[in-house]
């Protein structure tokens, strides 16, 4: 039980071409579940956090509960099953009526699993605001939609944007579960090379340190961009004193 | 005699606790009215129920005549006409002093960018506010988030200023600021209600003083009679606690 380093080096040299197949399909899978998860999130977040004005006619709160519980089942369901086992059920669940690619539909299933996750993390930023903000935008007569748009979410967006942006490194490891509908990604090339070579441990050692690489610029990036978010402020001074 | 707001048999409750009982109540144009009372008395509520942020159970609120609970009023219309400032000055954290100021002249009055800053400007002049135009709301201080929340709700030119215990965050060396505002404002003509701690404020300035006690107006009159003849001995109680402070 060694590791042969000689053999990764020589792996790697050899087969990088799959590898890099794989990461490319891999950081597709993962940029596209999260930002399409987020904009579900917001949907459906928003929806979740509506909350029963007493000066709503009775066909508005009705629409309200029934987006409550629709987007609690929704989240419910999505966060509490396995990606894994959504992917497979859904693949071969809809194959028949759509006609998709396992492609298409990795695409699909990764969107709306980091959806739900987006869901609740977008809900509790907008539940987190201070009801005062709320009500000053209402005492100046904006419309619930309107003290949403310009009021809420831009505070909600800024707060959760760590956990939001966690997202997208959580989605670079959990793509891998889309293997188990022969997505091409970097876990699936992986399995395939290291079944053809029978170096298990040489060849997921190589995996797991690209998985770590791709994890760390991202984590990188996303502290940058974090950084220039709470940065506006020195802009605002700048401009004041201007 | 201009009313704008008349409240008759205004009743709240918030599950046992009735909060409002029986509450009738005028604002004139043109007047300031101060209510006081003790802590939990109700008058939060009173203003809350006026802007509509509370709803009442039973009762009417007429706004120049008109019943804003009959469906008829458009509810946002109505609260720019009624603009509230709040104890915790409740500025809006993602935006800088002047678009606190404009974003509702825009969005609920659909004026123009230009002429939404040029009143922006105007009013945050007339607060002493002018230079922090620019500013984000949150690097400010407690008084000058007042007068920001001050002009933020003169921009909508409501016809009624509703004022909850506006000085009573403020450390007390930011409360005159405010007050001098205020007073400005009422010098000005404008129609004001304003809940207050401010005892002395409240006699110089107000036209008309109501004392609230355990959701009913205990003893109402000008400063005059409140101050310096109640009748109640509720008043002459709640009084007494402030001049021995
Ligand atoms: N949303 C609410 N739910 C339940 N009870 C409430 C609510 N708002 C107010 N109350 C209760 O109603 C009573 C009156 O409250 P209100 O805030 O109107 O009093 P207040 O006269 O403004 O007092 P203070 O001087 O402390 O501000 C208090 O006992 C308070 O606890
Ligand atoms: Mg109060």
């Amino acid at each position: 039980m060694r590791i042969d380093l000689n053999y990764a080096w020589r792996a790697l040299t050899k087969s990088w071409p799959l590898f890099l197949y794989g990461i490319r399909m891999t950081l597709a899978f993962a940029i596209v579940g999260t930002v399409a998860g987020l904009l579900i999130g917001l949907v459906i977040g928003a929806i979740h956090a509506l909350t029963i004005d007493p000066l709503d006619k009775p066909l508005t709160r009705v629409l309200k509960k029934i987006g409550h519980v629709f987007t609690g089942l929704y989240v419910w369901v999505f966060r509490g099953t396995p990606m894994m086992v959504q992917a497979v059920f859904l693949y071969y669940l809809l194959k028949p009526v759509v006609h998709w690619s396992s492609f298409t539909a990795g695409m699909f299933i990764i969107s709306i699993n980091t959806g739900a996750y987006m869901a609740e993390i977008i809900r509790s930023g907008i539940q987190s605001i201070d009801i005062g903000q709320t009500e000053a935008a209402k005492s100046i007569g904006m419309t619930n939609t309107q003290l949403m748009i310009h009021i809420i979410f831009p505070q909600a967006i800024k707060n959760t944007f760590p956990s939001l942006g966690n997202q997208l490194i959580v989605n670079i490891k959990d793509s891998c579960m889309l293997n188990a509908i022969a997505v091409t990604e970097l876990y699936f090339q992986a399995t395939s090379i290291a079944g053809s070579s029978m170096r298990y441990i040489e060849i997921y050692m190589i995996t797991a340190c690209i998985y770590l690489v791709l994890t760390t610029v991202a984590t990188f990036i996303l502290n940058n961009i974090e950084r220039r978010l709470s940065g506006k402020k020195t802009v605002a001074l700048k401009e004041m004193s201007a | 005699m201009d009313i704008i707001i008349q409240i008759e048999h205004l009743k709240k409750h918030f599950g046992k606790l009735e909060v409002l009982n029986d509450i009738d109540f005028t604002i004139e144009r043109g007047k300031v009215v101060t209510i006081i009372g003790s802590s939990g008395s109700g008058k939060s509520t009173l203003l809350r129920c006026i802007n509509l942020l509370e709803i009442p159970d039973s009762g009417r609120i007429l706004y120049e005549g008109k019943d804003i609970m009959s469906g008829h009023l458009n509810v946002n219309k109505y609260r720019s006409k009624v603009a509230m400032v709040f104890q915790n000055f409740n500025l809006f954290n993602n935006k800088n002093v002047i678009d606190n100021c404009m974003i509702g002249q825009i969005k609920v009055l659909k004026r123009s960018k230009e002429e939404a800053k040029a009143e922006a400007l105007k009013q945050l002049r007339a607060v002493g506010m002018e230079d922090f135009a620019y500013a984000r709301s949150t690097t400010l201080s407690g008084g000058q988030k007042q007068r920001v929340a001050i002009a933020r709700a003169l921009c909508m030119n409501p016809d009624v200023l509703l004022f909850d215990e506006p000085t009573s965050a403020l450390d007390p060396e930011m409360v005159g600021d405010v007050l001098d505002v205020m007073k400005e404002l009422a010098r000005e003509g404008m129609t004001m209600a304003v809940v207050t701690h401010e005892m002395q404020f409240a006699a110089e300035v107000s036209d008309f003083v109501v004392f609230m006690d355990k959701g009913v107006i205990a003893e109402q009159g000008t400063p005059d009679e409140i101050f310096n003849h109640p009748t109640q001995e509720r008043t002459k109680q709640f009084l007494s606690r402030y001049s021995n402070r």
